[in-house]
C-alpha cells in the first residue's frame, strides 16, 4: 500500500511576514516542496509613481520594519545615480555606520530571537531564556547597541527619519555617538561567534551559486559590482543582463534565476564566500578561531557567518565613529534631472536592488524593487528538498521542525518579498 | 505561573515594524514575558496557543476578504483589542490604493494579476470591529507601547497624549522649523508621540502619527501655500502613512 506523508506548516513562525511550507512525500520520494507566501500585496512600485523622488527613502522603508535602512540606502543610491550626483565622504562613511547599526540589530534579532531556539530545541527565545537567561540577556544587550547606532544617526530604530537623498537632514552629534558602548559591543559580538559555533549543527553540504556585491576594498554594504560563483560580474545598472524573473505555474510566484536558468543564493553565506578577504582582522580571526572555512556550504552554519559579520559591523562602526567629524554639512544639495538610476546594497538578509526612472520635475515615473527573500525562494525550496530527503527517518514533528529551521536559515523577510511576488493568495 | 493574562500579537497587512517594537524593548522583554503569557506571537514563537486572549495587539490594515473575516474572529476571541500603528489605525501607506484603480496597480506590479485577490481599499481595523484602544505611529513608539501594556496589566486607561507635535517641540525646546526656517511641517495637525523627532533633526514633520484631535488642516494648508507649497505638494503631504485617516483624507481631497 502506498504511503504518503504530508508536512503542512500553515503559518511559519519566527520569520518576518506571513508564509507557509508544504511538503509531500510518497513512497519515500519527495513529490512536492512549496514555500508559500500569503502575505497580502501592498503595491509599493505602483503608488511610488508620481511621488517626488525625495519620498523614496521614507516610503520604501515601510516595506520592511526589520531592514528599513537597507531600503533607504538602496533608494538613495539609485536616485543619486539617476541625477549623476556624487555623495562622497563623510556621508559615505556615515551611511556605512548607519547600515552597520542595522546589520547588528537585525543579525542579533535573527540569530538569537528567531534562529538559535531551533538549534537548541526551544519554541522561542523566551522559552530558551528559562535555561539560557544570560545568553538571551547578552544578545538583547548587543541588539540594543545596534539599535542605538541607528537611533543616534537616524532618529529612531524603526523607519529612521534622518536619511535623505544626498545625505542626512542633520548630523548626529559626536558626543551622542561617543555615548554608544561600541567596545562592549565588540566583546559581545565575539562571544556571539563562539556561542553560535557551539550550537549543535545539522550536517549538510550543498552547492550554491552565491550572488552578492563585491567591492575593491571593503566588505560590501552600499557599493560594489554584482558577482556570482558562476561568473556573473555586472554593474548595478546591468541587472537584466544577469538575472531573469520567471513565472512558475505551480506556485504562481515569480522566482529569480540567473539568465542561464540557474538557482542562486543571496545573503550572509554569499557575501562571505565572495568577500571573506575583505573582512576586518578581528572578524576574520573570530571566524578562524571556530574553524570556519573560506566558503561555507552548510546553510545552517549561516548562523555563525551572521555572527562573524556582526563582529565586522561592530569593528567598522568603531573605526567610523572614531574618525567622525560633526562639523560638516549634513547633505550634498541635489538637483533632480530626468534620468534612470539603479542600486544594489547588502541588506542583512541579502542583495536588495532598486531601479527608478524620474522625470524632469523630480517625480518618479517607474519603480522596480527586487528584495532578497524573493531571490532566495528557489534556493530555499531546494534546501528544504535536500534536507527532507536526508531526514526521512525522522518522525513528522521533528521533521517539520527541521524543515522550518531550514527556511529560517535564510532569515526570510516575507513582507519585503510580497509586494513584488507574483503570488496566488489561496488560503483554502 | 497560571493566571497570567494571555497575550496575542497578530499581523494583518503591514511591514512587521510595530510588532517588532515589542522585541525592540530589549530591557523589558523578559519582564513582559514574565507578566503576560505570550500565547500567540508567531514572529517570536512557533508555539501558538488558541484563544481566548486577554489582550490582542493587532498590527496591519485589512486588505483581503479573508482578513476581514479573520479580524472578526480575533475580536470574538479577545477581551481587549488594541490596534498598533498607522496600518491598523488608519490603513497605512498601502491605503494610497484607495484613490487608484487597484486593477491597474495589480497589472503594474504582478505578472499574473488574475491570481491576486485583494480588496479595492486598505482600511483600518476600526472600520471592521470595535477597537478598545488605538496606538498611533508609523512606527509606534515603544515607550507608548510599554505604557499600553502597563495600563492593561494595571486595569487603567493608557495615558497617551492627543495634543499636537508642536507641544512636544515647545517642551523639548526645539526651534519651530516652520517659523524659523520656513520649512513646511505637519506638526500642528499631527498627534504627539514621536518626541518631536523630525523637527529636532531640522526636518518638517510628515505626519506619521496621524491627525491629532480637532486638527485644523485647512488653516495649516493656507500657511503651507504662503510658504510656497502648491496643491500637489499638499496632496502628497496629507496622502502618506495616514492618508485614509479622515482629517488628512479631507485635507488632501480639498486640493
Amino acid at each position: 500500500m502506498p504511503t504518503e506523508r504530508t508536512i503542512d506548516v500553515e503559518y511559519l513562525a519566527r520569520v518576518e511576514g506571513e508564509g507557509s511550507l508544504k511538503a509531500v512525500v510518497r513512497d519515500g520520494t519527495v513529490e512536492l516542496v512549496e514555500f508559500g507566501i500569503f502575505e497580502p500585496p501592498r503595491f509599493f512600485e505602483a503608488f511610488l509613481r508620481g511621488r517626488p523622488y525625495s519620498d523614496a527613502p521614507d516610503i520604501t522603508a515601510r516595506i520592511c520594519g526589520i531592514c528599513p535602512v537597507a531600503y533607504q540606502m538602496s533608494s538613495c543610491h539609485a536616485m543619486e545615480r539617476a541625477f549623476g550626483a556624487t555623495v562622497g565622504e563623510p556621508w559615505r562613511s556615515l551611511r556605512r555606520l548607519l547600515y552597520c547599526g542595522e546589520w547588528i540589530e537585525s543579525h542579533v534579532l535573527h540569530v538569537f530571537l528567531l534562529h538559535a531556539p531551533d538549534f537548541l530545541g526551544y519554541e522561542s527565545a523566551i522559552h530558551m531564556a528559562a535555561d539560557h537567561r544570560e545568553a538571551v540577556e547578552k544578545a538583547l544587550r548587543l541588539k540594543k547597541i545596534g539599535n542605538e547606532i541607528v537611533t543616534v544617526l537616524g532618529g529612531r530604530e524603526i523607519h529612521p527619519i534622518n536619511v535623505r537623498v544626498g545625505g542626512f537632514y542633520s548630523l548626529a552629534r559626536r558626543r551622542d555617538l561617543e555615548a554608544v558602548p561600541l567596545d562592549e559591543a565588540l566583546d559581545l559580538a565575539r562571544w556571539m561567534v563562539a556561542f553560535t559555533a557551539s550550537l549543535p549543527m545539522p550536517d549538510v553540504e550543498l552547492d550554491f551559486d552565491f550572488v552578492s556585491l563585491r567591492h575593491p576594498d571593503e566588505y560590501p554594504l552600499n557599493e560594489g559590482r554584482i558577482v556570482s560563483t558562476s561568473g556573473i560580474d555586472v554593474a548595478n545598472d546591468e541587472w537584466d543582463r544577469a538575472f531573469v524573473e520567471e513565472h512558475v505555474e505551480r506556485s504562481n510566484a515569480l522566482h529569480s534565476r540567473t539568465v542561464d536558468g540557474g538557482v542562486y543564493h543571496v545573503g550572509p553565506l554569499a557575501r562571505y564566500a565572495h568577500n571573506a578577504d575583505r573582512l576586518s582582522e578581528e572578524a576574520r580571526r573570530a571566524g578562524a578561531d571556530t574553524g570556519l572555512p573560506a566558503v561555507v556550504r552548510n546553510p545552517f552554519r549561516s548562523i555563525v557567518v551572521r555572527a562573524v559579520e556582526t563582529v565586522h559591523a561592530v569593528g567598522e562602526a568603531i573605526r567610523i565613529a572614531d574618525a567622525y567629524d560633526d562639523t560638516v554639512d549634513p547633505f550634498v544639495p541635489i538637483a533632480p534631472v530626468a534620468g534612470t538610476g539603479a542600486a544594489g546594497t547588502e541588506a542583512p538578509r541579502g542583495l536588495l536592488w532598486h531601479r527608478y526612472e524620474v522625470d524632469g520635475e523630480g517625480r518618479i515615473t517607474e519603480a522596480r524593487i527586487v528584495p532578497p527573500t524573493a531571490q532566495n525562494q528557489l534556493t530555499m525550496e531546494a534546501d528544504v528538498r535536500a534536507v527532507l530527503e536526508a531526514n526521512l527517518s525522522l518522525p513528522d514533528d521533528e521533521l517539520q521542525w527541521r524543515l522550518e529551521q531550514t527556511i529560517r536559515n535564510y532569515d526570510p523577510c516575507i513582507s519585503c518579498a510580497t509586494h513584488f511576488l507574483r503570488l496566488e493568495i489561496d488560503r483554502g | 505561573m497560571a493566571g497570567r493574562p494571555r497575550l496575542a500579537v497578530l499581523k494583518f497587512t503591514s511591514c512587521d515594524g510595530c510588532q517588532l517594537s515589542l522585541l525592540d524593548c530589549e530591557d523589558e522583554l523578559l519582564a513582559i514575558a514574565g507578566a503576560l503569557e505570550i500565547a500567540n506571537f508567531a514572529e517570536a514563537s512557533r508555539e501558538v496557543a488558541p484563544g481566548p486572549y486577554d489582550l490582542a495587539l493587532v498590527e496591519g490594515s485589512i486588505t483581503t476578504a479573508h482578513d476581514a473575516e479573520r479580524i472578526r474572529q480575533v475580536r470574538r476571541e479577545s477581551s481587549v483589542l488594541v490596534t498598533i500603528g498607522a496600518c491598523a489605525t488608519a490603513g497605512g501607506i498601502q491605503a494610497l490604493r484607495n484613490w487608484a484603480d487597484v486593477e491597474e496597480f495589480t497589472r503594474y506590479v504582478y505578472a499574473t494579476p488574475e491570481h491576486i485577490s485583494t480588496l479595492d481599499r486598505s482600511t483600518p481595523v476600526h472600520d471592521h470591529v470595535t477597537v478598545d484602544f488605538e496606538l498611533r505611529g508609523c512606527p509606534i513608539s515603544k515607550r507608548q507601547l510599554l505604557e499600553v501594556v502597563n495600563a492593561f496589566l494595571n486595569r487603567r486607561r493608557p495615558v497617551i497624549p492627543t495634543f499636537a507635535v508642536c507641544v512636544e517641540c515647545k517642551r523639548a525646546g526645539v526651534p519651530c522649523v516652520m517659523v524659523a526656517e520656513g520649512t513646511p511641517c505637519l506638526g500642528p495637525v499631527t498627534q504627539a508621540g514621536c518626541g518631536a523627532l523630525c523637527p529636532s533633526y531640522r526636518r518638517g514633520c510628515f505626519g506619521c502619527f496621524g491627525p491629532m484631535e480637532s486638527s485644523n488642516a485647512a488653516s495649516l494648508s493656507n500657511r503651507w501655500q504662503e510658504l510656497g507649497a502648491g496643491s500637489r505638494e499638499l496632496v502628497d503631504a496629507f496622502r502618506s502613512y495616514n492618508a485614509y485617516a479622515e482629517p488628512f483624507r479631507e485635507a488632501a481631497d480639498a486640493h
